[in-house]
């Protein structure tokens, strides 16, 4: 879409808000509506609108596949590594309570902040990881029959 | 007042569903299942599912629409002349129909406090969250910590289906075969 | 029948009207992409129904005050169903993308969506292999 001069000018001004807006959720999740899989989706969105409108391999220059894909893996391993943490620690599996012994509520909250990163970072890298697969492939429909 | 909100979007929804049904330009489908999942996140709000209607109007409206036209993209933009109208496939579906609606028959009034879904689990969870995890938001302690289990689960099988993805569609033998040819 | 009894139960019979709406578009069209819609459909309103269940009347959202001064006269949703269900929109979106991925692999073995084009390619193919192995294989199709 190298034709759109509008559709490029407000991408550029709308990634980082979009992204800014996610860590937002991210981070924010605990008071207010949102956590990881909502700020999962809405990272992956400012990757995929700027793909979309600056092309694929300018995004994957930003977001090279390989980072996606360890990212997704990542993830996953943040959120069962927690778990396998409060194991070390003598309590049950993903029981944050274990985290700081004297104050409960303090171990639940770092454990849910550090379940709930592993939770974005997964869904934000496999939306991605989608993303780059559709978009790979050759189109039978050119961009100009839209 | 609620039960207009619900009834108006109710039938915008059921606008958008028969649309969807009719249309055969499958650009005009697509877009019309991303107003319907905007039009379900409108709902939620009202049903006070602020997280859900979060989640949906993300996913459903954004990145699912994104998707489905990547897909059309790489496949059609059309939907052949359907078949003769045929009977059976309405039949089964009234049937369907109707035995979910005798279902719901026996089922507490909506919005009723005395219905069994009130009684056990979520009472505990809302009187002991404040004192157990100290989380303002309910759902986000429910999720991450009471049922953590759960979500290590569901986010795994996120991650399993991003792995079927990137084997059905992702050229990964094509590159390793790319890199091996290059390291030669 | 009373006038109370249809409106506490009109929700349930709309999220069940929207649902055979997307069951009808499933079994009765042909095209995949048309297919992978109605299935949407279907589902988004089964979590409506999950989420309607949960629903209290003159409740307000699952969510606390921050400083955490909760008024005991106030009604909360029941959390529970919006936790299973936030977490089904998710998985949802990425079993979509699975099969998404399947028809775009489809399309590129039998170059087209349309099912029952496929099924004629198929039972062509099923014919071919019949009258070329059948033989050999000591059957007389």
């Amino acid at each position: 879409m190298r034709h759109h001069l509008l559709l490029r000018v407000i991408t550029k001004l709308l990634v980082g808000p979009i992204i800014l807006f996610a860590l937002y959720v991210q981070f924010h999740g605990d008071y207010s509506p949102g956590g990881g899989f909502q700020a999962g989706v809405i990272f992956a969105v400012a990757f995929i609108l700027f793909g979309i409108v600056f092309g694929l391999s300018k995004v994957k220059q930003v977001f090279p596949p390989w980072l996606v894909h360890k990212l997704a893996a990542l993830g996953v391993l943040i959120y069962a590594g927690t778990g396998v943490y409060s194991l070390m620690l003598g309590a049950t599996y993903l029981n944050y309570s274990a985290f700081t012994p004297d104050h409960p509520e303090h171990g639940q909250h770092w454990g849910i902040l550090i379940v709930e990163l592993g939770v974005g970072v997964t869904v934000a890298a496999v939306m991605v990881a989608i993303y780059y697969a559709f978009a790979a492939r050759p189109p039978v429909i050119s961009d100009e029959e839209w | 007042m609620e039960l207009f909100i619900n009834l108006v979007l109710f039938s915008m929804l059921v606008v958008t569903a028969v649309a969807i049904l009719k249309m055969r330009h499958l650009f005009a489908v697509v877009m019309l299942s991303g107003v319907f999942s905007l039009l379900c996140a409108l709902l939620f709000v009202t049903l006070d599912a602020v997280d859900v209607a979060f989640t949906e109007a993300a996913v459903g409206a954004g990145i699912s629409t994104v998707l489905m036209l990547g897909t059309m993209a790489l496949t059609a933009r059309n939907e052949k002349m359907p078949r003769d109208f045929s009977f059976i496939p309405l039949a089964v579906v009234m049937i369907t129909g109707a035995v979910l609606i005798y279902g719901t028959l026996d089922m507490p009034d909506f919005g009723s406090a005395t219905s069994p879904a009130q009684l056990h689990l979520a009472t505990e969870y809302l009187k002991q969250s404040p004192s157990d995890i100290g989380v303002p938001n309910v759902v986000t302690a429910i999720l991450a910590s009471y049922r953590g289990y759960d979500t290590l689960g569901e986010t795994v099988v996120v991650f399993t289906a991003c792995v079927g993805v990137l084997m059905l569609i992702g050229n990964l033998a094509r590159r390793r075969r790319k890199d091996e040819e290059g390291a030669e | 029948m009373t006038m109370e009894f249809i409106l506490g139960h009109l929700n349930y019979w709309l999220f069940i009207v929207l649902m055979m709406i997307g069951f009808y578009i499933v079994v009765a069209r042909g095209n995949y992409i048309k297919k992978i819609v109605g299935l949407n459909v279907f589902q988004v309103s089964v979590f409506m129904f999950y989420i309607s269940i949960g629903k209290v009347e003159g409740g307000t959202a699952p969510i606390f005050p921050v400083d955490m001064n909760i008024d005991p006269n106030v009604i909360y949703s029941n959390p529970l169903p919006h936790v299973l269900i936030l977490t089904a929109i998710v998985v949802g979106i990425a079993t979509t993308s699975l099969g998404l991925a399947l028809i775009v692999r489809i399309r590129e073995e039998f170059g087209t969506i349309e099912e029952d084009e496929i099924l004629e390619i198929e039972s062509k193919l099923q014919l071919e292999e019949n009258s070329t192995e059948g033989s050999s294989m000591g059957g007389r199709a």
